[in-house]
């Protein structure tokens, strides 16, 4: 493999890592607050195709990142009212928050569009573009550091670059802020929360509107920063990708990046051996190169994170006890 | 008369149909240390509850310092300078003694500024009070008399003048509790007001300078501690005369039911607990085992039981030999006639979620009598419960009801009808009256002496010393996994104390 192909792939690793990143930084907000969310895939799917439909109108990738966002959060909302106020079964209410956006977005899609779910095709308008930063074309020619800044670093779109910022800010409010340090208990003991003087209910749909917004970003890249436009299903499972990204890194910011970038590495991977004859095995079949990042997540979760340990209070709703 | 620090008049509070709290009237003067006492489910929590703000009473009013006051939530509280360390502590266990106490009280939406806040100012009540704890340790690594100590402390960082406290010798060690007096009355010394909430008659005694009884969410009476007896005070809780001491007539003892043989236990650890045990129990005998809580002997019950596998050993068990070094099955040693109390019931002995009626058969629910065919028979089961909630006087009397919503004793009473009512000829008892109020512990402690006198054999483990005194014919004394000493039932409990406190008893006299 060549230095070209090989910037080659951590650039598309970093594309590739950024939807799980936004996804997997959501789920942290929401679960460790203490509200677990398999919903995370519904969400994604339900921005993208608001983010694509309201590009396709309007024209304008910010419109309809706006909107991503807008149902992503609504979603979460539904989320909220279902597992906060009423108290319900959380993994009910995420799994049908899936169900919901799986359908919708389809139904929705077809009787806008026509085009049997699909967003028509955004032009550039309506995309975000790779960002050049200043010099990449300067630097492209000094040794080792120049094709690693003009190749990687610069040229993404906006949203990566976004994403990545998302890690420290979330480290930051996670553990020296006020809201922080609230998040972290509320999620582990709320009624130490609750004696307190604070309100867990508050606090809880701060954190659920967070993960929506977040959501929203996820959805939005995929829809209108990786590809140019919505196609049915498009999340493809990055929703739950993203949340074994959240628990194989124990729920901690920094690891979950280096978690989404593993994933992200291995899809990457799946994408570039199509096709490439290996000594002795020779040609791998599309499919089994294609099921690679899943089945990696699965002896990852099953050999790696022996020691997770979610939020204490996860998926159970608080009650004041008599 | 100085105003009072606090003053409740005419509290009520019902949930539902029941009335947790009827026309309370309270007096707390300043700088005192006053006792509420009553049984479990007598409404002192409630109350507590309602004067940190957790409720909101139906009726009365609540004065601080001669002022009437609102408290429509714990912030509330906070601000009238009232503190509250829960009887389950309120800490988050993954983070430190400092972020525990400035959780809500952080000043400034960055953490920065407070946290050198929460330092200085635990170094001033490490000082001022001998309230030392390491500021960065995380909770779970703490004991659990520090643990404490963070509860009091965040109460104090909050500024709180009026300090409650909700059993909180429940969980502590002797010496944790000596500590927590002597806290407590240097705070006392200091003006703080401090409210102890307890079922303990002799802590009572011990610490407070005035008591007030409750009784069925009523306050029955209030006394200074020095003009009362703990005597009228349990008369008081339960409205009849209690007896302190079980009566009971001599043991008839016969063969042994269990023989134990140079048994040696460790944790999952892998930390030697028991080391070396030989004992034997007879039919017809309660056998004590004392010591502070920790020195092996839970682990000794539960390979007893056949939860826990021994690393050496022998055990014979109504004359058949069991292997303690196997995985055995608990249910097998249920069935050879080995009967378990555990001394966790919410965590071993029921499933709370579960309706009485099932817990009451809970081990035993393969027992033909329960079963029709591959089904459970719920009519049997319910006329079982219903026999037992008849037999153990267990409150209230619905078998259908969930078992979270007994009290403690009540709990107590439904794990033991189970046991006992099986008939088996060695009864394992862990902490049998551990959270259960007065009424309840006589009850109990009736029912292990009949179980005696009608010639079981019976393994009795308490970090209770009075109650180890009152029912045991033989008392073993362990200490760091190791039986150090036997005594009747006449010995003295100072004795005792220097036995559980691994001092040799021939040395201490020499």
């Amino acid at each position: 493999m060549d230095s070209a192909a090989l910037l080659d792939l951590v650039d598309s690793t970093i594309r590739l890592s950024t939807p799980l990143l936004f996804a997997a930084l959501a789920g942290l907000y929401s679960e460790r607050s203490g509200i677990f969310d398999i919903s995370l895939e519904g969400k994604m799917l339900i921005a993208a195709f608001a983010s694509a439909s309201a590009a396709a109108v309007w024209g304008s990738a910010a419109i309809g990142l706006c909107f991503g966002i807008l149902a992503a959060v609504a979603f979460a909302l539904v989320h909220g009212v279902a597992s906060i106020t009423y108290r319900g079964n959380q993994i009910v209410s995420g799994v049908a928050i899936n169900f919901i956006a799986a359908g919708l977005t389809i139904i929705l899609g077809q009787s806008w569009f026509g085009r049997g779910g699909n967003t028509p095709s955004l032009f550039s308008a309506g995309r975000f573009l790779p960002v050049h930063l200043p010099g990449a074309d300067a630097a492209a020619s000094v040794p080792i550091l120049g094709p690693i800044y003009s190749g990687v670093l610069s040229g993404q779109t906006a949203l990566v670059y976004v994403a990545f910022l998302m890690v420290p800010l979330t480290w930051w409010v996670l553990f020296r802020t006020r809201f922080g340090l609230r998040l972290r208990a509320v999620g582990e003991n709320p009624a130490a929360v609750d004696t307190a003087g604070i309100s867990v209910t508050f606090l809880r749909y701060r954190a659920v509107i967070i993960c929506g917004v977040l959501c929203g970003f996820a959805g939005s890249y995929l829809a209108t920063g990786q590809a140019a436009g919505f196609t049915r299903d498009m999340t493809a499972g990055k929703g739950y990708i993203a949340l074994a990204a959240l628990i194989f890194a124990n729920w901690r910011p920094v690891r979950v990046m280096f978690a989404c970038l593993l994933f992200g590495f291995l899809d990457a991977i799946s994408i570039r051996v199509q096709g490439v004859s290996f000594p002795l095995v020779g040609q791998v079949s599309v499919q089994f190169v294609q099921a690679l990042p899943y089945i990696l997540t699965v002896v990852l979760l099953a050999g790696f994170v022996g020691k997770a340990t979610p939020p204490r209070a996860g998926g159970v709703p608080y009650v004041k006890e008599r | 008369m100085a105003e009072p620090a606090i003053e409740l008049i005419g509290i009520d509070k019902s949930f539902g149909v029941v009335r947790a709290n009827r026309s309370i009237d309270l007096r707390v003067e300043r700088g005192t240390i006053h006792g509420i006492v009553g049984e479990n489910g007598a409404g002192k929590s409630t109350l507590m509850s309602i004067i940190y703000g957790f409720y909101q009473a139906d009726s009365g009013e609540i004065r601080v310092g001669g002022k009437k006051v609102e408290i429509a939530d714990p912030n509330a509280a906070i601000t009238h300078g009232i503190g509250m360390v829960h009887q389950h502590f309120m800490l988050v266990h993954n983070l430190t003694v400092v972020e525990n106490v400035m959780l809500g009280a952080e000043r400034s939406p960055l953490l920065g500024s407070g946290i050198a806040k929460v330092r200085a100012e635990l170094k001033r009540l490490e000082t001022d009070h001998g309230l030392e704890v390491d500021p960065d340790a995380i909770i779970e690594d703490l004991s659990v008399g520090r643990q404490q100590r963070v509860e009091i402390l965040k109460a104090l960082y909050r500024g709180a003048d009026i300090l409650i406290l909700d059993e909180p010798t429940g969980v502590l060690t002797p010496s944790e509790a000596d500590h927590l007096f002597a806290v407590l009355k240097q705070l006392r010394d200091e003006g703080k007001t401090i409210i102890l909430i307890t079922h303990k008659l002799r802590e009572i005694m011990a610490i407070t300078d005035t008591v007030s009884v409750m009784r069925q969410g009523e306050m029955v009476a209030t006394r200074p501690t020095a003009e009362t007896s703990v005597g009228e005070l349990a008369e008081l809780m339960v409205g009849r005369r209690v007896l302190l001491t079980v009566e009971k007539g001599q043991a008839a003892p016969g063969g042994p039911t269990l023989s134990v043989t140079n048994l040696t236990v460790k944790d999952s650890r892998g930390v030697t607990m028991v080391d070396d045990v030989s004992f034997t129990v007879r039919a017809g005998e309660i056998v004590g085992i004392a010591g502070v809580a920790g020195n092996g002997q839970s682990e000794l019950l539960e390979a007893l039981s056949g939860i826990r596998s021994a690393t050496r050993g022998e055990l014979v068990l109504c004359g058949r030999e069991i292997d303690p070094v196997a995985e055995n099955d608990p249910a097998e040693i249920r069935r050879i006639g080995c009967a378990h109390v555990p001394e966790d019931r919410h965590h071993m002995g029921l499933v709370l979620p579960f309706e009485e009626n099932e817990n009451a058969i809970l081990g035993y629910h393969d027992d033909p009598r329960f079963n029709k065919g591959w089904l459970l028979d719920r009519d049997a089961m319910r006329r079982d419960a219903r026999s037992k909630i008849e037999a153990y006087d267990i409150r209230p009397d619905n078998c259908r009801l969930k078992t979270v919503n007994f009290s403690g004793g009540n709990q107590q009473k439904i794990v033991l009808a189970r046991e006992m009512e099986r008939d088996p000829d060695l009864l394992l008892i862990g902490q049998p009256t551990r959270g259960v109020d007065v009424g309840a512990i006589e009850f109990i402690h009736k029912r292990i002496v009949a179980m005696r006198d009608a010639g079981k054999a019976v393994l009795l483990v308490s970090v209770e010393l009075d109650e180890i005194r009152a029912l045991s014919d033989r008392i073993l004394v362990m200490f760091a996994g190791k039986i150090v000493g036997e005594r009747g039932p006449g010995a003295s409990e100072g004795e005792l104390g220097l036995l559980m406190a691994g001092v040799d008893g021939t040395e201490a006299a020499a």
